[in-house]
């Protein structure tokens, strides 16, 4: 008698509990998809946001730009991520520019190289030209730096500037734009890629097709290395979806993606 | 009543460290098979290729750059290690064992971000000025690993070094034998089983060591035989690449955590097993 009362008590409990998480969940959740070079600056302003406002939850995926303007075409997600321009038959979708993406490629400071090519830039990433003495350097063996699979820079380091090509297999992997800059900055004969953020004056950062970067250069995309990080809509967003824009383009938000390298959209 | 109770806690701790032990072995061995399975076996362990984001997952230049690490860390360090043993044993002078003993101790307490800060700061660059190449290499990995493993060498085969009969000693000794060739051909060869047991588990810590490794060893996808190459091992590369990895690359990961495991498995039952023969 008291054991089936008992269990009664539960199984209410139980429903009650599936009922309001489910009724929260629907409401107080958003969920981004797509490029994965946008994920990670995402991820820290969908950390910060949830900060503060407790009890927000916002759920960031990969998946790449395409898949990510797809899923906010099916209204799969609330915003897609998007690391490329949208096409002509995307236009039915809004695009908010978020913030701007410029890689940099550094060698030391005493390397007398000062420009390359985007040819010249593949072939030396792809392990082809192995030595600076091809570049017009001194006669060094060069030492490739890039970043780890699944790291959003070398993803579109590779959609800018290796098309087709492989990365060489000697080159050195480091799972952070600190950790090239380091060796950069240590080793004579490297060249590596970072944001254009951590550039400091212990590496020296190459203009490629005769384009230094700058921010003014990469804001105007005449530095070719440069990208808009996009947020897509399809439609109205909802509150939440809106409030969460307006904070990643707030002073707050915008600050926490230069801190993080990137350039800000005004 | 009170005992019992104690005796039953302490065995529900005992098995709790086991109960864990299981757990993550069940764990990673969820998250990884099906990825093996689904990849198969041959094109996991015997490719070269490894792009998980693009669909390919061959790990065998890491396992390969792993061994290598390994062996080279085991012949520096475990060379250097039996010498200091022999030193400590039978020739050092009580003074000096009271200091160094607790000193070589003292090297397993060091954390291995700082030996790979060292080894970045001083070893790399000494490498890349003597010999040239990046100075990232299976060398700098080899070097730092073996400094890592001298405390186990050293301690193992120490205690068995001294678990040796004395009578052995003063019968050779009584034949006539120098202290040298009675250390050597005599007690050594008694505390064999010992030794080599302190290298198998040395050799255990080194292929399961992550952040000095990853720090000198350069982790490029490369296989080759030059102790001056860059390489990658399979500690390195679950490290390196969980950060951002997702679906089937995050698998691919666990998928190596898998071979890491079954190979430090075999390595310590094989230790387990030559200590046991000595008993």
């Amino acid at each position: 008698m008291f054991n089936e009362t008992f269990k009664r008590i539960i199984s209410l409990f139980a429903i009650v509990c599936v009922f309001l998480s489910c009724q929260t969940g629907r409401k107080n959740s958003l969920v981004l998809a797509g490029s994965t070079s946008v994920q990670p600056f995402a991820e820290l302003l969908a950390e910060l946001y949830q900060h503060k406002h407790p009890g927000v939850e916002i759920n960031v995926q990969g998946g790449g730009s395409t898949a990510g303007v797809r899923a906010v075409e099916n209204h799969i997600c609330h915003i897609g991520m998007c690391s490329r321009q949208l096409t002509p038959e995307e236009f039915e979708l809004t695009a908010i520019p978020i913030a701007i993406d410029g890689i940099v490629v550094v060698v030391h400071h005493t390397n007398p190289v000062d420009n390359v090519t985007l040819e010249q830039a593949r072939q030396i990433f792809a392990g082809k030209i192995r030595n600076w003495q091809e570049l017009g350097g001194d006669d060094k063996k060069i030492t490739v730096i890039i970043r780890e699979e699944g790291s959003g820079t070398r993803s579109s380091f590779e959609e800018k500037v290796m098309g087709e090509e492989h990365f060489a297999p000697d080159a050195l992997v480091q799972d952070s734009n600190g950790a090239v800059r380091e060796i950069v900055a240590t080793d004579p004969a490297a060249i590596g890629f970072i944001s254009f953020g951590l550039v400091d004056d212990r590496v020296k950062a190459l203009a490629i097709d005769n384009v230094k970067p700058d921010e003014e250069s990469i804001r105007e995309h005449r530095y070719p290395l440069a990208r808009d990080f996009l947020f897509v809509l399809n439609g109205e967003p909802t509150p939440l979806a809106r409030s969460f824009i307006d904070f990643v383009l707030s002073e707050e938000g915008q600050r926490a993606l230069v801190e993080e390298g990137l350039i800000r959209i005004r | 009543m009170r005992e019992k109770l104690i005796e039953k806690g302490l065995l529900l701790v005992a098995l709790s460290a086991l109960g864990s032990l299981l757990l993550i072995a069940l764990f990673i061995f969820v998250e990884g098979v099906p990825l093996i399975v689904k990849v198969g076996i041959k094109n996991f362990v015997a490719s070269t290729h490894w792009a998980p984001t693009k669909g390919s997952f061959g790990i065998l230049p890491m396992i390969i750059g792993s061994v290598q690490v390994t062996l080279l860390a085991l012949v520096l360090g475990g060379g250097l290690g039996i010498a200091v043993t022999m030193f400590l044993a039978e020739f050092a002078p009580r003074w000096s064992v009271a200091i160094l003993k607790p000193m070589i101790e003292l090297l397993a307490g060091i954390p291995s971000v700082v030996y790979g800060f060292i080894g970045v700061m001083v070893l790399v660059p000494w490498i890349r000025r003597s010999f040239g190449g990046p100075g990232f290499s299976i060398l700098a990995a080899g070097i730092v690993l073996g400094i890592m493993i001298l405390p186990t060498v050293i301690a193992i085969s120490l205690d068995a070094l001294r678990a040796v009969p004395l009578s052995y000693k003063e019968g050779s000794l009584a034949l006539g034998a120098t202290r040298w060739q009675t250390l050597y051909r005599v007690m050594l060869r008694a505390a064999k089983s010992g030794v080599i047991a302190s290298l198998i588990l040395a050799m255990g810590r080194a292929i399961g060591e992550t952040m000095a490794v990853i720090m000198v060893a350069g982790n490029a996808l490369l296989i080759s035989a030059s102790p001056l190459a860059p390489v990658r091992t399979l500690t390195s590369n679950i490290a390196l690449e969980m950060g951002y990895a997702a679906g089937d690359h995050q698998k691919a990961l666990f998928a190596t955590g898998i071979v890491l495991f079954v190979i430090v498995a075999l390595l310590n039952t094989i230790a387990i097993l030559t200590m046991r023969e000595r008993k």
